[in-house]
């Protein structure tokens, strides 16, 4: 049950700085941990994110095993035009969700 | 006796200080107060918090068909945020059948044994918790009044008791650290007053979403005690004290707690 939270703001002026905001459900398992009889429990996390911005990458984080769980990005942009944001997370065990949102530059 | 072992037994008892007041209402503080600026910024977005992730599924779940019965939590009680509001703010609650206060997760369980025919959700899994959750973040920012009902009075005084009890290889009580320590530290952290006002909550400890009976347990562990099994009678008059005592407070769910 992979659910994000998006925080991209509805509307901004032209040459605004924005801030998006991301958050994705994730164990993140280091790795490293053991199970009570000594197994080691095999690495889960996201490896990648990416932002697109209509179809441009603008925005991109590789994640290791440090991350902690349910990893939570900010970062900024510049309002250029109108728009929608393509997120999309990739990680181990064929781990793959995506969500987006709009904008609306005046 | 020699003086040094005077001294050293005057200092035993002030180690070991008999138990000392409970708190006074207008001295009353929420663990978020405790907390550092960021972590407190990150409660009070629902965009940052990741308790909400807990909250979304819990909705999914809540119109999702169960069970034998085939029935959805939303076919008996329509809108939650109608239905549910100021809900877990009265939890635990008396069960007129069972003769008892059962918590918000038992009440889960109850209702799915006995509407959906579904078995039981174990205690710590992501879909109880979610369900948990959504249900009591209907009643963000409602008082508590729970053990306002007077047949929740012997349970209440058990509860009280079990807080006053010296307890595990530690010999502490819950009021030791929570009644008489509460503005100091242990270990780098705040201690805090142990108001149960945000559970289930986010701990950045657990990296998860945890119940109140989980945050007990782990204190118990500290403590050096053994904890009581999930759902058991003395857990749940402890969780009906902790909220007797918070009365007024408002609910924070899904708290973030570091």
């Amino acid at each position: 049950m992979a659910a994000a939270l998006i925080n991209v703001p509805k509307k901004a002026k032209r040459g605004d700085v924005v801030e998006i905001k991301t958050l994705m459900s994730h164990i993140m398992e280091t790795g490293y941990r053991r199970t009570a009889a000594g197994e080691l429990v095999p690495r889960d996390i996201i490896t990648s994110f990416t932002c697109r911005f209509n179809g441009e990458e603008i925005f991109r984080a590789e994640f290791f095993p440090a991350i902690a769980a349910n990893p939570f990005l900010s970062f900024f942009t510049v309002a250029s035009e109108s728009g929608k944001f393509d997120f999309e997370w990739t990680g181990d065990k064929g781990f793959s969700e995506t969500a987006a949102a709009s904008i609306a530059v005046e | 006796m020699s003086s040094s072992r005077a001294i050293a037994l005057a200092a035993l008892l002030t180690a070991l200080p008999v138990l000392a007041s409970e708190i006074s209402p207008d001295q009353r503080r929420s663990g978020y107060s405790f907390m550092a600026t960021d972590t407190k910024a990150m409660q009070d977005d629902d965009t940052t918090n990741p308790g909400m992730l807990w909250v979304l599924d819990g909705e999914a779940l809540w119109t999702a068909k169960a069970g034998n019965a085939g029935r959805a939590c939303a076919d008996c009680h329509g809108d939650a945020r109608e239905s549910m509001k100021g809900l877990a703010a009265r939890y635990p609650a008396f069960d007129r059948q069972l003769g008892r206060p059962v918590s918000l997760e038992q009440r889960i369980n109850l209702e799915r044994a006995q509407r959906q025919d579904a078995p039981p959700l174990a205690y710590e899994s992501r879909d109880l918790l979610a369900l948990t959750a959504f249900i009591a973040d209907q009643s963000r920012g409602t008082p508590i009044t729970a053990g306002d009902d007077p047949a929740l009075k012997p349970f209440v005084d058990e509860g009280r008791e079990l807080f006053m009890l010296r307890q595990g290889q530690l010999n502490l009580a819950c009021a030791n650290c929570h009644d008489d320590n509460w503005d100091k530290q242990l270990a780098g952290s705040a201690i805090t007053q142990g108001h149960p006002t945000g559970y289930p909550e986010y701990r950045l400890e657990w990296q998860t979403l945890g119940s109140l009976e989980r945050r007990l347990r782990g204190c118990m562990a500290g403590i050096r005690a053994q904890p009581y099994a999930y759902g058991a009678p003395e857990l749940v008059d402890l969780e009906l004290y902790l909220m007797s005592r918070a009365a007024g407070m408002p609910m924070e769910t899904p708290a973030i707690r570091p």
